[in-house]
């Protein structure tokens, strides 16, 4: 699986309160909450976004509230995986169960800027900056991670199993 | 090598005599929770795995962040797990108006209990640390697995020690120290950690002191926060609870990441700044600065909505005004904490000084209703994150402070030190 956009960066501790403000929250559905993602951290990430673009931030990437609506409105909006220094807890349990790509690179970080074009292979780990010429090596996801992912995620992951 | 006391109890419900950091395993939980928001989406993913929960004492669905429900889609997402907690046959069948707060109400009830493995699709989970359990948060996918199977996978995390000594002094309470902790680590000073809190520091601090610690070890990234079993917490579980406990201690060779030591007296009252948690700053530091005027206080939250905290800020007002131009909403977290406050005659303090005096709610705290703050204002509220648009629109503003900070704020108008009671305007 690879994953190939434009890089919409950002910096630390961007929280799940600004990923999907609380006053979305009364719906799960995950069209309706795509199209108020990051709303509160940057009102033209809607209009900017296209599908496949990748978001790069710096530590502590979704930190705060347990809401799963988070990384599903990342996913549903069409980011097609989020690059960061680190991640907090419960966002990175949350986007691996919903089979949405994640990895930590502080290197890549600091090396890709806003707009340019990057690729993830997800089966290497390996992170291309196509707009720089440079690449970074990320942890590649365990075999059991990846088919989560091309699974779609945990749920399907589980009953495909059965 | 020894174990910390999160490595014992989760050692022990994965059935393992021992268990390292970073270990992968698998648990049997106690206790799995969500509220009106995680719980409805976390039902048609259950229904995929699943046509009963594993256990019906065990499952508990809360409504309380949108309730008194807010609109038409909350009712009916309050609605579907009403109806999913009937229909299942769950022993604590939760209905609002008849409960309160999750974090409050699961302690409160008994149903949570020293040495349980506990998750709750809610962040603030980690607050049953002060009954010595182990509570994380969790998302969806993982609560409505948990709600099937009775189990989660964990990585098994590492631990900072903090050493508390000292005796806090009287307008310095268990935010202040949660405060001065999350500005000296960080927001992700504890990062997937567990935050252990011990020393002789910690018989000076109540039930609910430690509660408010807890609930906020997520604001430091943290998995859980714990406190070890004392004589205070048995008094707490043999008043509220009739469940099996059992109590686990740290390893005297248990390995820590980081030792910190902290003498609770030298802790001064603490106002953590927009837009973070970690942004503390003492209330001598805001006292030697340019005042801060407030427009709205909010007292309550899964972080300080307790009897303590009611009674705290009711010593502050009694007798007192509120300034005419800040509006003061006391949220006591459960119906009980609400009949306690009338029956100590702090509800008639409260909205004698000019406070609105409202049923259990989360829906100040995370801005959805009861408490909105519009463009330009200012908050000093009790409860635990201080982001941005949190309470309301992006160019609001929150103050993280104790009961104590809050109620003095209110009568000033301004961020005010409660030793002085009020200010001196």
């Amino acid at each position: 699986m690879i994953a190939n956009g434009k890089v919409l960066k950002y910096g630390d501790n961007v929280d799940t309160d600004v990923i999907i403000p609380a006053r979305y929250l009364n719906s799960f559905d995950a069209k309706e909450l795509a199209s108020h993602v990051m709303v509160d951290l940057d009102p033209t990430f809607v209009d900017r976004l296209e599908p496949g673009d990748i978001v790069v931030a710096k530590s502590n990437f979704g930190c705060g509230s347990s809401r799963e609506h988070a990384p599903l409105a990342l996913k549903t909006a069409g980011v097609s995986c989020v690059i960061a220094n680190s991640f907090a807890r419960i966002f990175y349990r949350n986007s691996i169960n919903i089979g949405f790509p994640i990895l930590e690179c502080p290197e890549a970080v600091a090396g890709i800027d806003e707009g340019d074009k990057v690729e993830v292979e997800f089966e290497t780990g390996v992170i291309k900056n196509l707009t720089k010429g440079t690449s970074f090596q990320a942890q590649a996801f365990p075999p059991f991670l990846q088919k989560m992912i091309e699974a779609n995620g945990l749920v399907n992951y589980v009953n495909a199993k059965k | 090598m020894g174990m910390t006391m999160t490595q014992k109890i989760l050692a022990a419900h994965a059935g393992l005599d021992s268990v390292v950091a970073g270990q992968l395993i698998e648990c049997n939980l106690d206790v799995v929770m969500a509220n009106d928001i995680t719980g409805p989406m976390a039902l048609p993913i259950f229904r995929q795995m699943a046509d009963k929960v594993f256990d019906k004492d065990k499952v508990v669905l809360v409504p309380d962040h949108f309730t008194p429900n807010k609109d038409i889609k909350s009712a009916q997402n309050a609605r579907d797990i009403q109806d999913f907690s009937r229909e299942q046959g769950l022993t604590h069948h939760m209905v609002q108006g008849k409960c309160g707060v999750e974090h409050a109400i699961l302690p409160e009830r008994g149903i949570v209990t020293a040495g349980e493995c506990i998750i709750g699709a809610d962040s603030h989970t980690c607050s049953y640390g002060a009954l010595g359990a182990f509570g994380t948060g969790v998302g969806t996918t993982d609560i409505a697995t948990g709600m099937a199977t009775g189990q989660a996978w964990f990585k098994v995390p590492s631990a900072i020690k903090f050493v508390l000594t000292g005796k806090p002094s009287q307008y310095v309470s268990g935010k202040d120290i949660i405060l001065h902790i999350i500005g000296m680590i960080g927001v992700d000073g504890a990062l997937y950690k567990s935050m252990e809190f011990v020393g002789d520091g910690i018989e000076h601090l109540t039930m609910d002191d430690r509660f408010t610690i807890c609930n906020m070890a997520i604001e430091a990234g943290g998995k859980n926060g714990i406190f070890p079993v004392d004589q205070q917490t048995l008094d707490y579980i043999h008043e509220h609870s009739t469940k099996p406990y059992q109590v686990f201690e740290a390893d005297e060779d248990a390995e820590y990441e980081q030792v910190i030591e902290i003498d609770l007296a030298q802790i001064r009252p603490t106002v953590a700044f927009p837009h973070l948690p970690g942004n503390a700053h003492t209330i001598d530091e805001i006292e030697a600065s340019e005042k801060i005027y407030i427009d709205q206080v909010v007292i309550g939250s899964c972080t300080n909505g307790r009897i303590s905290d009611m009674r705290k800020a009711a010593a502050i007002l009694k007798g007192k005004t509120v300034h005419p131009e800040v509006r003061v909403m006391v949220i006591p977290a459960t119906q009980k904490i609400f009949l306690q406050c009338m029956e100590e005659g702090l509800a008639q303090i409260f909205v004698e000084s000019g406070c609105a005096f409202n049923t259990p709610s989360c829906g100040a705290c995370m801005g959805g209703h009861m408490g909105v703050m519009c463009k330009g204002e200012k908050c000093v509220s009790t409860s635990n994150r201080n982001f941005v648009g949190r309470m309301g629109d992006v160019e609001s503003l929150i103050y993280l402070a104790s009961p104590e900070v809050a109620a003095a704020s209110a009568l000033a108008g301004y961020i005010a030190n409660p030793e002085k009671i009020g200010g001196e305007e």
